[in-house]
């Protein structure tokens, strides 16, 4: 990477920026500067202030105090649009297209040429076309949004912000929601970006893309700038504890297992997914209690359904399920509860959690039908209140009380809700589903954390990740599924990642 | 009963600043239409207001008519608690009337304190069955809920007319309608020489009852996750189908108790002339509410306003009562209309500020 070609003359930097929200700092005195040409990254944890600061900078939130300064002018920015009028574009974490329109109408939305009084529509994809073309995205101005995957929906996004003519790019989080051969794509488009001298700010939490792609990093912690440093004078080690506020350990510690008798047996289990393929193919395997038995695969093949079956989202078609040496009947979640299951579901949003409802209401959203949560009708609210008081306080969830609405949390505590929830009662077993998924690294540290806990107090653990680290430092044993069978099973300090991959791609025999 | 809490967890400041500012509007929009159709708009809501609320007998007038709006407002709204929408209280409501004026004309020889309740009971239980059966559809068929009710109305409506007109025709009646129910059965006036009853009550007390069922019993708790997150309500054991026939019955036996008050505490008998539209304004009172039961009672006590004040604001400046019609429509669209879209289509609400959609999302 050239660090040093037109990247001296700074063009925008914030200076004690502070804006609070009721109960949260979310920025306090934050000095920020970005240089022409370069990629400036904003690494933090969630609820770090990240997308809060660049807001501000965007125009749609007020700083409570601070100055904005653009080619070294004092700049008051009220909008939007204002923003662009300076040459900012912003890539929202959350898009803000129209699914129902094309491309090009999303691209234009909002500053359409016109040609007496119509839109020239014509000019319009001419512009688009060249746009694209050149930064080789490979957009057809006349597709439907709705139409295109994640990746090309954010390159529309992009496309937008270069249309405007913006010099400077917010992008936050784009990589959340990108496959890696997609982020290594956008990682190419904003390298070619910035050697036509356009300034990028990276927002990520994701240490090792940040190193590959950022010029410089700028580490926020709980709304402060904690320091900035270059890539090639730190390492992931050193900015996990910049981003946790302190040392992280990357690594799982755990200790030797203490195998007992089995807690689920899955015996030629079969399960058609929701539009009646086979994906599980008479799958069989145990897990023992105080055994973390992780499922590695490439993700279609199977696992999902393979746990929604056992935690009973899905029937089974043949085979038999048994916990705790009694037989399910399946398709059944409350069966599989009563039988002292914990579930950490895949899709926290579309299972694991009531997002409209207090963090209360969530902690108890599978157990609020018994005793002592409820009495014959009705709920009991004080017992209720005291549980979640203790599961809040016990599982560190970031929230200024139970009541907080769950949507506002970030990710990693919503996280931690759905964990609270799990396994603060008795269980037997643990079916945990992609659990860090989309975390940032203190969320990932502390649920490893407790996935160990619960192995080590005697629980049978079933992991299912399509992280092949996770898998690899959590799991006592491995399961490798492929086409919705177990193709080998081996201890995990037997098993090499290159075999695993390997395995995970059908190429190794069955044995 | 933690009433404050309720109101501070789910109605922010914009949930009270919109619809405020869309009835002023509304009413604006009004003055401009009267201005222009060359009436004066001074006399013409005076009028408005000397109709609803000028006297002792006008205020009791109006509190008659939002009793049904109350029941059938709570009834959508029960409904669209459970993420259902129940175009249906109208049907449900004349099931309700129908049961009603049956029990109160044809159960003899019972005491008042035995017939009234009975005779009230059966309107519930006639509108929760009303109620039911779309819901059992949709629950087992997956049959729309919007498409079942609003069939469920016309059968009931065209049912009503023909019972009314042929097996319960009272004939000695000079119009064709039921006999008139017994003393037995009548639903008490609260003050003397005026025409408000205990339905009144019974409405008020509907409220806190259904608040009380929606957020503290197991039932409401499952009901309420189910109309937010079905897959949630699903992991976490519930049953759906279960809670979608529970919600219409509950849903149809509000609206059922609308119609048996109209009969036992007013009509005495059931017409055939019999015309509600209760339960069609009912959809804009829950949507104006926002599902919040307690908020049902201004939203309710506006409509029934606006549909008294009506015939004195149209006499005191000679314009149509089609005037009125056309505020209460601009009210619904103010408030209503994103909310109707988005319900229909299950589109997520966005936030209001901005900045909360934008920092929500994937991996936040
Ligand atoms: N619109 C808002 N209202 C209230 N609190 C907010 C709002 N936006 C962000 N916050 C809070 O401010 C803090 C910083 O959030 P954010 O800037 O989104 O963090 P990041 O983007 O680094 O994950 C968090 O605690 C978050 O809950
Ligand atoms: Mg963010």
């Amino acid at each position: 990477m050239s660090k040093d070609n037109h990247m001296s003359e700074e063009i925008l930097s914030l200076k004690g920026v502070v804006k609070s929200f009721p109960g949260v700092l979310a920025n306090d005195h934050i000095d920020f500067s970005l240089k022409k040409g370069e990629i400036h990254t904003l690494l933090g944890e969630n609820g770090a202030g990240k997308t809060t600061l660049m807001n501000i900078l965007y125009g749609l939130y007020t700083p409570d105090e601070g100055e904005i300064f653009i080619d070294g002018q004092k700049v008051i920015i009220h909008s939007p649009a204002d923003a662009l009028s300076h040459g900012i574009g912003m890539v929202h974490q959350h898009f803000m297209l129209i699914p129902n329109m094309s491309v090009c109408e999303n691209i234009i939305l909002g500053n359409e040429s016109k040609k007496r009084g119509l839109i020239d529509e014509e000019q319009a994809t001419g512009r688009i076309e060249t746009l694209s073309e050149k930064y080789k995205f490979s957009l057809n101005p006349g597709d439907m949004v709705k139409d295109l995957p994640i990746g090309m929906q954010q390159k529309v996004e992009i496309l937008k912000a270069l249309y405007r003519e913006a010099t400077v790019l917010i992008l936050d989080e784009p990589t959340a929601v990108l496959t890696p051969q997609e982020s290594e794509e956008l990682f190419e488009i904003l390298r070619s970006l910035k050697d036509e001298g356009k300034s990028i700010i990276f927002i990520s939490h994701k240490l090792k893309e940040v190193l590959e792609i950022s010029d410089i990093i700028t580490v926020l912690r709980d709304g402060k700038a904690i320091g900035s440093v270059r890539p090639d004078q730190t390492d992931e080690g050193h900015l996990a504890n910049m981003m946790v506020g302190r040392e992280v350990i990357l690594k799982v510690h755990k200790e030797k297992m203490h195998k007992g008798k089995p807690v689920l047996e899955v015996n030629d289990l079969t399960v058609f997914d929701r539009r009646g393929v086979s994906v599980v193919n008479g799958i069989n395997f145990n897990v023992h209690s105080g055994e973390i038995y992780g499922v590695a695969g490439v993700q279609g093949n199977g696992q999902t359904e393979l746990v929604e079956a056992l935690t009973g989202l899905l029937p089974f078609v043949s085979g038999e399920v048994i916990i705790d040496g009694a037989k399910i009947e399946g398709d059944n979640p409350r069966e599989v509860f009563e039988r002292g299951t914990a579930h950490i579901p895949e899709d926290r949003h579309k299972y694991g959690l009531v997002l409209p409802y207090p963090i209360r209401d969530n902690l108890v959203l599978c157990s609020y039908y018994h005793k002592p949560f409820s009495k014959r009708l009705a709920l009991n609210f004080p017992v209720i209140i005291e549980k979640s008081s203790k599961l809040l306080k016990e599982f560190d969830i970031k929230a200024s009380s139970i009541l907080d609405i769950t949507e506002t949390l970030s990710g990693g505590n919503q996280q931690k809700t759905v964990v609270a929830r799990e396994l603060g009662r008795e269980v037997k077993l643990l079916i945990a589903a992609q659990p860090t998924r989309g975390l940032d690294v203190g969320s990932i540290e502390y649920i490893h954390k407790k996935i160990v806990e619960t192995r080590d107090a005697g629980c049978a653990v079933l992991l299912v990740s399509s992280e092949l680290d996770e898998i690899l430092s959590l799991s006592d044993t491995i399961g490798v599924i492929y086409k919705g069978q177990i193709v080998k099973t081996l201890s995990s300090e037997e098993a090499t990642k290159e075999q695993l991959g390997l395995l995970m791609a059908g190429i190794l025999e069955k044995t | 009963m933690d009433v404050k809490k309720i109101f501070k967890l789910r109605a922010g400041y914009q949930d009270l600043l919109i619809p405020f500012l869309s009835i002023i509007t509304s009413l604006v929009i009004g003055a401009i239409i009267i201005y222009a159709s060359g009436a004066n708009v001074y006399a013409a809501y005076k009028g408005l207001w000397q109709g609803s609320f000028g006297n002792a007998r006008t205020i009791a007038e109006t509190f008659v008519s939002t009793t049904p709006y109350i029941l059938t407002g709570l009834a959508v709204a029960f409904g669209f608690r459970c993420g259902l929408f129940n175009i249906g209280a109208e049907g449900q409501l004349y099931a309700g009337a129908l049961a009603a004026a049956y029990i109160g004309y044809a159960w003899r020889g019972l005491p008042h304190f035995i017939h009234l309740p009975i005779a009230i009971i059966a309107g519930i239980i006639a509108g929760g069955i009303w109620g039911a059966i779309p819901g059992y559809l949709k629950a087992k068929t997956g049959a729309h809920e919007v498409i079942n009710t609003i069939m469920m109305n016309h059968i009931m409506i065209r049912l009503t007319d023909y019972l009314v007109k042929n097996p319960m025709l009272d004939p000695k009646a000079s119009v064709p309608r039921t006999a008139y129910i017994l003393k037995s059965a009548y639903l008490p006036k609260i003050f003397p020489g005026f025409r408000l009853h205990w339905g009144f009550i019974l409405a008020i007390i509907a409220i806190f009852l259904i608040y009380y069922i929606l957020f503290k019993t197991k039932v409401g708790f499952e009901i309420r996750t189910v109309g937010l997150n079905q897959d949630a309500a699903r992991y976490a054991g519930m049953n759906i189908s279960k809670n979608f026939v529970l919600a219409m019955a509950i849903s149809g036996g509000l609206a059922g108790l609308a119609g048996a008050g109209e009969v036992l505490g007013l009509n005495y008998n059931l017409p055939a002339a019999f015309v509600s539209g209760f339960g069609f304004d009912a959809i804009a009172i829950a949507l104006l509410a926002k599902s919040n039961p307690f908020a049902v009672f201004p939203s309710a006590m506006l409509w029934a306003a606006l549909r008294n004040g009506a015939g004195l604001m149209q006499v005191r400046a000679k314009i149509s009562i089609d005037l009125v019609n056309i505020i209460q429509a601009f009210v619904i669209m103010f408030i209503a209309a994103p909310n109707i879209v988005r319900y229909l289509y299950r589109i997520r609400a966005e936030r209001e500020k901005a900045g909360v959609l934008l920092t929500k999302g994937w991996g936040q």
